[in-house]
């Protein structure tokens, strides 16, 4: 599968990466290769096998709805970069 | 300096040196060597000489628990409360994590002490430690070579003996190819021992944190303190951990060792494979059967791996946007450019590379190709192993193909350096332990010996790999730091 | 001009009301300052994991159970992935190919008379984002995550609905299902009950679904109706001028009742699903499902259904009863006292008892008027003790507080005149009064009938009953004793 440019920007967009413009062929080139590679797959017939979600097949354990986390905002928001009247914010969004 | 663990605890209880003392001796190697080794990104000096005072008042008052008063190091890819956690990345440089991982909190209550927290490729990925944020990691046996990733930082911190023993974590090899480059001993348990909680995600499903130690019985007192269920983490099995050090010395005789006759074919550099022959006639001699075992789909792995770890962390890594924590890009004009700029500026390029073949491989259109298809194969891996244990208790085999090689050797084509995996990460897609034990040297570079067991059996790993070192001193060996 | 035909299909939010987050142990309470309820899980810090809350998976399995759905017995939550600043890990946990609740219906009488049967395609459980304030700073958007992570029932419809009376009906039934569960407080102004609808005309006739516009932000039931109604016309006016739908998401505006196009659907987002790596399969066993059947109260349906066979009411009068749990309750309550009083409890509370809430503004739970009062009321209609007219005064002075119904009936002398000799006499005294209009009814004017009833009233302060005044009137009229 080789990626064009355009490829790699709708790829960088919906990752929301900025990618200069400088590196984008390198970008195109290594991610081809690297789905060169997982192309392999397909030397393989897989029809019928059920996919694996978990080594041991577990299933999923329940919580019982019990309030156990208490207020701890301070110290979360002590690591934020841009904080006020306790709320987080980013430029405006316009929807 | 070269004490192992076993010895330190001997030492803080017969009174020969208190924690303080030898924390103190770590720390000042540490100053020494960190700046040519860079394995340390943040030396905790100041809290760990008070844990180490708090230990030195636990062991007066005759309360010691097994790791109380040991210094230990820590991958920075665990969450420490109140100290930075890095995973390496630009994006985590101004990161104080306002919690412990639970891997974290068990050695607090073990008493450990944290000398610091080690490099590591930037969010686990990658395998030469060349891809972090804070410079590459130096191989205590050549300096110029690479100690192998992504717990480069740990391995060469073990190596040097700047701490007796440290955290990795292992989603594609990461704790066994860097301790088999670097001469030491390292395991990953099964899949769900060890609680993910606090343990910075790559691949969800993957990643599992171990111990990088100097011995196989080092590495069993590590596991016995991080194993355990968490009801943090739902992927965590809730099974009674074993005394692993109880059954280090069992005698192995008449129990089968598989090879795999895909380990050993193409690719594996031939004075490589010498060293591991060597090693199985040390397992015939003490009484190991030998038998030959067939892995068919061992070369699908990498494919496999690959898109399955890239398709995880594409999602697992959108948390790091600059609203809540982390880098944040200046003067941002408006969302899209908070986004772009701030992942953009904060991730190396391999995290963006994988991050862009996750997010393709899951894009509309591609899934079932991609996705579905490798969850589909790795259910053909696993089964593959689990014809293999009908009939082996043990897995023996290379952990690379070569040795370290030279830093920027594999920097112009990720996919070269993918290949350096080949031997390590099936174990990870079928969630089985495993470990790399030292087993000889080839061009003056250590090569390790990898040993894979069935699901929970970490105790039967740590026995095979500790009988080994009864009889050989490999482990022993110590680079000489110039 | 085509005919057109409405297509439409509810996409419903229902938050469902655990104490504890869907997959963290932070609170869901209401009404917190913000960012105090949002734990390390719910910020989607480093190194964080989800835990699944068994109380989510109950209620959705209830909802499942009550819409006769197949429950799936291994669920799977997935991620949907898309960058927004209240989603703070970058993905929202929810199911895609494999929810938890499967294909159900419920039936539907959007008006007297008409019953109809709509399919939802499924239900699933995921959890909620935070909020975004885009009015509390100048040029920047404040992000409270309280609300992140409380757990969501989301229920689709199938494109089943043909009118905006239908969908309100479909609404308000499940909304009364809900509560009924008692796994959602339904409470719309609080964003615990989220409609959204999906809209599209077709030719009438034509099998193939048109293009369909997706609204939200709507907050009441009055607003769907409005809503729809109002896309409706926007999508025949375009296409009937020559233009086409667009695939898109509009926000309703209630001030100016209109759709506002959002964002385009289309160029919206790929959403990258995959099963959630963090989480395992949900197993739900024939034994859960039972246990959870067997403690589920009864529900709207079956009370329809009994108050048709076995009280004789209408399905139209059966379905406006069982709109609420305390609609229900209040209804059965006022039966115990009286069950042959079944059909006037229910026409007074579908009437009187509603058009006084209304007015007052008030919940049925929270009426003056309690049940046994009103079946007291009523019993004395029964018994002949008051007139039907009579009784709305006592029912309004009831309403006021007056007293109970005998109580007022006794303390005002409202007690219905039924001595045959005391309606005789008013007769008389009404006829003896009255002599022109006796002539007027001797030589053949009906209508003048009416002036003496009304005339016996008001001389009896509408205490006479009409019963036995009809049956009299005429006859003295006649002439006869």
């Amino acid at each position: 599968m080789t990626l064009k440019i355009e490829d790699v920007r709708n790829i960088a967009q919906l990752a929301r990466l900025q990618i200069d413009d400088a590196d984008i062929e390198q970008y195109a080139t290594d991610l081809s290769s690297i789905l060169a590679l997982a192309e392999q797959m397909n030397a393989v017939d897989t029809t019928n096998v059920t996919p694996m979600a978990h080594p041991l097949d577990a299933t999923q354990r329940l919580r019982p709805d019990e309030v156990t986390e208490t207020n701890q905002r301070d110290k979360f928001q002590a690591i934020a970069p841009d904080v006020k009247n306790g709320l987080y914010r980013v430029p405006r969004v316009i929807e | 300096m070269t004490r192992s663990i076993t010895q330190i605890q001997q030492g803080l209880a017969d009174g020969q040196f208190s924690s303080v003392e030898i924390t103190q001796e770590y720390l000042t190697k540490i100053g020494s060597f960190n700046d040519t080794i860079n394995c340390f990104i943040t030396i905790t000096d100041e809290l760990a000489l008070q844990q180490a005072q708090a230990a030195d008042a636990i062991i007066a008052a005759g309360k010691a628990r097994p790791l109380t008063g040991v210094p230990l190091a820590h991958k920075d890819i665990f969450c420490t409360d109140g100290v930075k956690t890095s995973c390496a990345s630009k994006i985590l440089d101004n990161f104080i994590a306002p919690y412990d991982a639970t891997v974290i909190e068990k050695f607090n209550q073990a008493g450990a002490v944290m000398l610091g927290k080690t490099n590591m490729d930037e969010f686990a990925m990658g395998s030469s430690n060349e891809n972090s944020y804070y410079g590459p990691v130096a191989n205590p046996w050549d300096f110029e070579r690479v100690p192998g990733g992504s717990s480069g930082g740990s391995a060469a911190a073990v190596a040097a003996r700047l701490a007796p023993a440290a955290t990795g974590t292992d989603t594609g090899g990461s704790i066994r190819q860097p301790a088999a480059l670097c001469g030491i001993s390292g395991i990953k348990p099964t899949y769900g021992r060890v609680s993910r909680y606090g343990m910075i995600a790559f691949a969800s499903s993957l990643d599992q944190g171990g111990a990088l130690a100097q011995s196989a019985q080092d590495c069993a007192i590590l596991l016995q303190t991080m194993a355990g269920f968490d009801a943090r983490d739902s992927t965590s099995i809730d099974t009674p951990v074993p005394d692993y050090s109880a059954h280090i010395n069992q005698d192995i005789k008449g129990l089968k060792i598989g090879l795999p006759e895909e380990y050993f074919g193409e690719g594996l550099d031939a004075d490589v494979a010498r060293v591991i022959g060597t090693a199985i006639e040390a397992y015939r001699k003490l009484g190991a059967e030998i038998v030959d075992i067939k892995l068919p789909n061992l070369k699908l792995s990498i494919p496999v791996y690959y898109v399955v770890a890239c398709a995880e962390c594409s999602s697992n890594l959108s948390r790091f946007d600059g609203v809540r924590f982390g880098h944040r890009c200046a003067d941002p004009i408006d969302l899209e450019d908070l986004y772009k700029r701030s992942r953009g500026e904060g991730f190396g390029d391999e995290v963006k590379r994988r991050i862009m073949i996750g997010t393709y491989a899951l894009s509309a259109g591609y899934y079932d190709a991609y996705y579905l298809k490798a969850q589909q194969l790795r259910r053909l891996i696993k089964q593959d192993y689990e014809k293999a244990f009908a009939e082996v208790d043990v897995i023996a085999c290379p952990v690379t193909p070569e040795v370290a090689f030279k830093h920027g050797d594999k920097s112009d084509d990720p996919v070269s350096m993918y290949l350096q995996d080949i031997y390590t990460i099936a174990l990870n897609l079928a969630g089985l332990p495993g470990m790399s034990i030292p087993a000889g040297f080839s061009q003056g570079m250590p090569v390790g010996l990898q040993l894979i067991a069935n699901y929970f059996e970490e105790s039967r790993l740590l026995n095979f790999a500790h009988q080994y070192q009864q009889v050989t001193d490999w482990h022993l060996q110590v680079p000489e730091l110039k | 001009m085509a005919t057109w035909e409405t297509v439409i299909g509810l996409e419903i939010h229902a938050q469902l009301a655990t104490s504890s987050k869907i997959f963290s142990g932070a609170s869901t309470a209401f009404g917190a300052q913000a960012n105090t309820q949002a734990c390390a899980v719910d910020l989607g810090l480093p190194g964080v994991l989800p835990v699944l809350n068994a109380e989510a998976v109950t209620m959705a399995v209830k909802f499942g159970v009550a819409i006769n759905a197949e429950i799936t017995r291994k669920s799977v939550f997935a991620r949907k992935n898309y960058f927004y600043p209240d989603l703070p890990k970058g993905y929202q946990i929810s199911q895609f190919e494999l929810p938890i609740v499967g294909r159900g219906k419920l039936s539907i009488s959007p008006e007297e008379g008409v019953s109809k049967t709509i399919g939802i395609t499924r239900a699933h459980l995921e959890e909620d984002a935070g909020k975004s304030l885009h009015e509390e700073f100048p040029g920047k958007t404040g992000i409270d995550l309280n609300r992140a992570g409380t757990p969501l029932l989301e229920i689709v419809s199938e494109p089943d609905l043909r009118s905006a009376r239908e969908a309100v009906t479909y609404a308000r039934k499940i909304h009364s299902l809900v509560r009924f569960l008692d796994i959602c407080d339904g409470n719309m102004q609080e964003g615990s009950f989220r409609c959204d609808a999906n809209v599209s005309i077709r030719p009438l006739g034509q099998v193939e679904l048109g293009t369909r516009t997706e609204l939200k932000n709507i907050n009441s039931f009055r607003f769907l109706e409005r809503a729809i109604n109002y896309e409706i016309e926007r999508q025949i006016d375009l296409v009937e001028d020559g233009g086409q739908v667009t695939l898109e998401t509009r926000l309703y505006d209630a001030d100016k009742n209109e759709t506002r196009s959002m964002r385009s659907k289309e160029e919206a987002n790929d959403y990258r699903y995959f099963p959630d790596p963090d989480l395992l399969p949900v197993e739900i066993t024939d034994d859960d499902i039972d246990r959870i059947r067997r403690s589920l109260p009864e529900l709207p349906e079956q009370k329809r259904g009994r108050y048709i066979d076995s009280l004789g009411l209408s399905d139209y009068i059966a379905e406006l009863l069982t709109g609420s749990r305390e609609i229900a309750e209040y209804f059965e309550q006022a039966l115990l006292q009286g069950p042959e009083l079944a059909h006037h409890l229910a026409n007074w509370i579908v009437g009187d008892l509603t058009g006084a809430l209304n007015r007052s503004d008030l919940e049925i739970q929270d009426s003056p008027v309690t049940p046994g009062m009103l079946s007291g009321l009523l019993l004395r209609i029964a018994d002949n003790t008051i007139s039907g007219k009579i009784a709305k005064q006592v029912f309004e002075a009831m309403w006021r507080g007056e007293g109970s119904a005998d109580e007022i009936i006794e303390a005002r002398g409202l007690k219905q005149i039924t001595d045959s000799g005391a309606i005789e006499s008013l007769i008389d005294e009404v006829i003896a009064a009255n002599p022109d209009q006796v002539g007027q009814f001797r030589a053949g004017k009906e209508k003048v009938l009416g002036f003496f009833v009304g005339q016996i009233m008001k001389q009896s302060k509408g205490k006479a009953n009409p019963g036995q005044v009809n049956q009299r009137l005429r006859d003295k009229l006649k002439g006869a004793s």
